[in-house]
């Protein structure tokens, strides 16, 4: 690992004017950021440690029935929050269906939404990676490239981002508050994150120097609490990321579909928020019909970037088991396997 | 720059002089408090053969940077006995064979720790399972490691009914 310089500001302005210094980089609980560091695929002059800046470890519940969650609340923190799982069930099956207890205890709410590409050419340097050396090129492109990305990829870049938790979020309409060197502001999530383009080493809209502070979601996204899931296939049953997987939520009356949410994971450099198969089921009555053509919706611009077309049909079926399981309900308590396409009791019918 | 960093390591207060800022929690336990039960295994957070306990969470220790933590009070596999007495997750590990080569099983021991203390597996193999998947075992002990952890959540249970009484 580079030799780098640590500084520990004990405000946000100091935090932000120290990161804002090239070379810099926040830490938070670095369970990604000092993994990358080991492998040399980060090489930071200047860790700024934002771990003891106050007021950053808060859930709190906002006047129009929201949730403002601090960017330095852990994972399983936040996840294991009565109020918020009951308010945003989806979200909270996404978290601990993500990585490790452990990594889940540690990481943080901030620290997610910023992490890294896992694609294996961007984590080693010995490898072509526009990503991460501008201009050097995309050894993926012709590499072992089974599971990276089917939509919004570029010839310059075909990784996918790896978060689970930002898939339900970027449906349910999540927005990032943000301190800059201008002062405050916030955007979409769903506009945090780049496509790679011509340019993939710009991967967000974050200037130099800016601090994601909070997470919110919008009270009205409480409305699809009853019939929310996230649904995740990995290789092996747990402590992996995603090869494809679907946040779906849905707002029933007498079995027809008045609102419904979708957004996939794992297929695209960005958590995928899938518009035209919400405008598809809108409206629609909630059955397997409308959730396969909502499927094709979703999937209707993919194309390999490699070796990879089977994920396309397997984002489709995930994205109708997916909803399916919103339109039977969301369970009273988190399944064993949360996020699993397995069900975990044995012999037992899976209703998806 | 001050690398001086304090830490309660196993109920005791610990002041070291790091040097240099990229030690992690896993290096210091292990090369300066000479700590060696925590074990480094692909040192990547991705085996749990470092999970440690840090201010009463598991998390793994590899990728914790040590200076991040100054003022935590860190558990690990040595501070967890009582004298010669073992943990309760200690013998429910030797009752039920959940090891063969041992080279996992304090990470696992101190996961199960945290694991039963969340308190959400319940008495559920399933959540167990699931629960533990941070914990590698080379050696395939995970039926052994899972009846070990669902003795422990008992028996813990029961000692903390009767402290409570």
């Amino acid at each position: 690992m580079k030799h780098f310089d640590y500084v520990r500001p004990t405000t946000v302005p100091e935090a932000v004017a120290a990161a804002g210094e090239p070379g810099s980089v926040y830490l938070a609980a670095g369970t990604n950021v000092l993994d990358l560091m080991k492998g040399g695929a980060v090489r930071p002059d200047r860790l700024v440690d934002v771990t003891r800046l106050p007021g950053l470890d808060r859930i709190e519940r906002l006047p129009d029935g929201g949730m403002r969650i601090g960017a330095l609340v852990r994972n399983a923190d936040l996840a294991y929050d009565p109020a918020f799982a009951r308010a945003y069930p989806a979200v909270a099956e996404a978290l601990l269906s993500g990585a490790s207890a452990q990594l889940r205890n540690a990481a943080t709410v901030g620290g997610n939404l910023m992490q890294r590409t896992r694609c294996g050419y961007f984590y080693d340097p010995a490898s072509a990676c526009n990503r991460r050396e501008p201009g050097s090129g995309c050894d993926a492109l012709h590499g072992e490239n089974r599971l990276h990305a089917v939509l919004g990829w570029s010839e310059h870049c075909i990784a996918t981002h790896p978060s689970d938790f930002c898939v339900p979020l970027v449906a349910l309409d999540a927005v990032v508050e943000i301190e800059g060197r201008a002062g405050r502001r916030e955007i979409a999530l769903e506009d945090l994150h780049r496509l790679p383009g011509d340019a993939p080493e710009q991967e967000s809209a974050l200037e130099p120097g800016d601090l994601i502070v909070a997470l919110r979601l919008p009270g009205d996204a409480a409305s699809f609490a009853s019939h929310a899931r996230y649904l995740k296939l990995r290789e092996r049953t747990s402590y992996a990321f995603a090869v494809v997987s679907a946040a779906a939520a849905l707002e029933l009356e007498d079995g027809t579909i008045r609102n419904a949410r979708l957004a996939l994971g794992g297929v695209a450099p960005k958590p995928w928020r899938a518009r035209a198969a919400e405008d598809v089921l809108k409206g629609a009555r909630a059955d397997e019909k409308a959730f396969r053509r909502a499927a094709a919706a979703a999937l209707a611009d993919a194309r390999p970037s490699g070796d990879n077309a089977v994920k396309i049909e397997l984002a489709k079926g995930i994205v109708v088991r997916a909803l399916n399981l919103a339109a039977a309900g969301t369970p009273e308590r988190l399944p064993a396997l949360p996020a699993s396409p397995f069900s975990s009791a044995t012999g037992a019918h899976h209703n998806a | 720059m001050n690398l001086c960093i304090s830490l309660t390591v196993n109920g005791e207060r610990r002041d070291v002089d790091l040097e240099d800022p990229r030690v992690t929690l896993l290096d210091l336990l292990r090369e300066r408090l000479d700590l060696t039960g925590t074990k480094k295994g692909c040192d990547r957070g991705q085996c749990g053969a470092c999970t440690v306990l840090v201010d009463g969470r598991r998390i793994n220790s590899c990728l914790a940077l040590a200076l991040s933590l100054d003022g935590a009070e860190i558990v690990t596999i040595e501070g967890l006995g009582d004298g010669d007495e073992l943990h309760p997750v200690q013998s429910a590990f030797i009752a039920h064979d959940g090891f063969q080569c041992g080279f996992c099983t304090p990470g696992q021991i101190m996961s199960a720790v945290g694991l039963i203390s969340e308190g959400q597996a319940g008495g559920d193999p399933e959540r167990i399972r699931e629960g533990m998947s941070g914990n590698i075992c080379r050696c395939g002990a995970y039926q052994g490691i899972t009846e070990a952890v669902l003795e422990a959540e008992k028996t813990l249970a029961t000692r903390n009914r009767r402290s409570a009484a």
